[in-house]
């Protein structure tokens, strides 16, 4: 985990760079939604204040130089007593289940003490974000978007502070699971909640982000965070020793709290509201989020997932994504809505911290600073050859026009300019040997 | 300092590109390290506008100045023009049809949202050769 002080913020960040695996590539820097990523003397380097930890570049290394950082199995000795915190989107990843419960029982023979089913407490903020829709009709900045997938929210902190008060303040279903199971196993064990583990299997490098350095909440509930891909082989082997006696645990969650693991499953469980929207995949919801900026459709509630598929397409899953979706669906049609899901105090869901605006886009600290940078921007711009060949190590000419006047970069960086000049001191120092009598060529 | 011209032509062809100017201008006024809310409000309004081109009129421009602690915006036109101004002007008075209606648009809001969110608002139009728009956002 790399702390990156920025202004008096601490952002943590779970997606990092293998510097011996990195080959100096473009296509990190290519796919970046946010251009985050600069190839910088033959290796990739991530801008901290742009990333999102959305880890499209852990997806599209070749090298598997980008990794996530997350806790391995052995962070469990750390605590006297621990509990796994799965996500809904973790029980799409086997075949051939009809509901969770195997899962859970897995969970527990791989060496956890209990099990608390995040989609349980999805299932509370649903009802929550009922809650807060109804009692605050027509008071609300329209559309409401949810706040589950942490990517969504420091996109919008950092690009789109239009939309800021657009943003469910509710702490999201992980935080809220961590808090409850907390709870109860300090209630069952009477340790001391520092001896208890709270241990969530991550689908992606952005929820352990925000695990690290919750949203909206100075308050910390789960504890660490291991990755869906690093936990699979462990759980398929539990389930697979056959007639084996796995430990009994008793599944919480019902239908709605398993499709929170698949895009849509939030905002389609929504009762007071039909005016809503959903979509899934960084590049839709960069695409929504700039067309919300200018209008609202008429729409109350967007669900924005940064994953194709939502959670179950996460970086850190196994499963094809689409395939999940199915099961997911399957799963669903098989169990029970809760009718009344575990009761808490909604004010508790509340966030109790601002979320502020980080803009990332001005090009410098000042106003004076920025307009002075922008008008050499725009000059520069025009005079860079608009190849987006990526061989400065920025993803765009523009893009490095920006790092030039940022001063992180050197014009000459740009190969194309370097070439052109060094053609131009060719051609002059060629027609000067002319001009004097010398000749490079042989001719008599 | 010199003002920064920031210019483009809307299409007045393909609806799915309404709203690229006023998208493409509020990140350079962003990055140019103009307060948000100014960038709110000229973004709303130039969205508003360019909007107008593409549903009312047959494309056309817009313009976005910066100097001096100002944005000034200019939105011009080659189309059909109003034939009452002072009706165009008044909430929700619209002209759109059904089928614009229907994709969200055409709610009358368009001109008086931008008199709300700017500081100067001047409005121009001749009846057959097209419309003028000259708003500023001060900050
Ligand atoms: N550029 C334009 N060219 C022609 N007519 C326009 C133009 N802009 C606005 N109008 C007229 O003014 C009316 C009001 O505009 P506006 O307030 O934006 O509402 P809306 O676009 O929702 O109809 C429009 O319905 C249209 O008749
Ligand atoms: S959609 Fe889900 S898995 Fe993907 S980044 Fe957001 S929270 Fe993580
Ligand atoms: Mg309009």
């Amino acid at each position: 985990m790399s702390d990156n002080d920025n202004g008096g913020k601490i952002f943590l960040h779970s997606v990092t760079l293998d510097l011996d695996k990195c080959k100096g590539c473009i296509n990190c820097i290519k796919r970046c939604p946010t251009e985050a990523i600069r190839v910088r003397d033959g290796k990739a380097s991530i801008i901290s204040e742009l990333c999102i930890d959305c880890g499209q570049c852990i997806r599209v290394c070749q090298n598997k130089a980008k990794k996530a950082n997350y806790d391995d199995l052995s962070v469990l000795d750390n605590f006297e007593y621990t509990v796994a915190l799965p996500p809904p989107s973790l029980y799409a990843q086997f075949n051939n289940i009809d509901d969770q419960k195997i899962v859970l029982d897995a969970l527990k023979a791989v060496g956890f003490d209990d099990v608390f089913e995040v989609a349980a407490a999805a299932e509370i903020i649903t009802a929550a974000t009922e809650r807060y829709l109804t009692r605050n009709k027509g008071r609300l900045k329209y559309p409401v978007i949810s706040t589950a997938c942490p990517v969504v929210t420091r996109l919008i902190s950092v690009r789109y502070p239009d939309l800021l008060d657009n943003l469910l303040p509710l702490i999201t279903p992980v935080e809220l699971a961590g808090k409850m199971a907390k709870k109860r196993a300090s209630e069952k064990t009477g340790l001391s909640p520092d001896k208890i583990g709270c241990i969530f299997l991550t689908p992606c490098p952005a929820k352990v982000s925000a695990i690290h350095s919750p949203i909206g909440t100075e308050h910390k509930y789960v504890d660490a965070a291991i990755a869906i891909n690093e936990v699979y082989p462990l759980l398929l082997k539990e389930m697979k020793k056959l007639g084996a006696e796995l430990p009994d645990q008793q599944p919480l969650a019902g239908a709605v709290g398993l499709g929170w693991g698949i895009i849509g499953g939030e905002s389609t469980s929504l009762k007071s509201t039909d005016k809503h929207l959903a979509a899934d995949g960084i590049d839709n919801v960069i695409m929504v989020l700039e067309d919300l900026e200018n209008h609202r459709y008429g729409l109350e509630f967007v669900e924005l997932n940064a994953c194709s598929g939502g959670c179950v397409g996460g970086v850190l899953q196994v499963e094809n994504p689409y395939i999940a979706r199915a099961k997911v669906n399957k799963m669903k049609s098989n169990i029970k809505v809760n009718d009344e899901p575990l009761d808490d105090d909604y004010v508790k869901l509340m966030w109790d911290k601002e979320l502020d605006y980080n803009p990332a886009m001005e090009l410098g600290d000042t106003m004076e600073e920025s307009f002075e940078r922008f008008t050499r921007l725009q000059s520069l711009i025009e005079s860079l050859p608009g190849l987006d060949c990526g061989s400065c190590g920025a993803p765009t000419c523009a893009a490095f026009a920006e790092d030039v006047v940022k001063g992180n970069a050197e014009v000459m960086d740009c190969v194309v300019l370097l070439r052109r000049k060094t053609e131009e001191i060719y051609k002059r120092m060629e027609s000067s040997f002319d001009s004097v009598g010398f000749s490079n060529r042989t001719e008599d | 300092m010199n003002p920064i011209l920031i210019r483009h032509d809307v299409s007045g062809e393909d609806f799915s590109l309404a709203g690229e100017a006023s998208v493409d201008i509020k990140n350079q006024l962003r990055k140019m390290g103009i307060p948000a809310d100014a960038v709110r409000k000229a973004a709303i309004s130039i969205y508003e506008a360019e909007i107008n081109l593409v549903i009312h009129a047959t494309g056309g421009t817009v313009e976005a100045e910066v100097e001096n602690n100002e944005i000034r915006i200019r939105i011009t036109d080659n189309g059909p023009g109003i034939p009452d101004v002072n009706l165009a002007v008044s909430e929700g008075f619209s002209t759109a049809t059904d089928e614009i209606r229907n994709l969200g648009f055409g709610a009358g809001m368009g001109i008086p949202n931008m008199i709300r969110y700017t500081d100067e608002f001047d409005i121009k139009s001749t009846p057959g050769e097209g419309t003028e728009i000259n708003m500023t956002v001060r900050f």
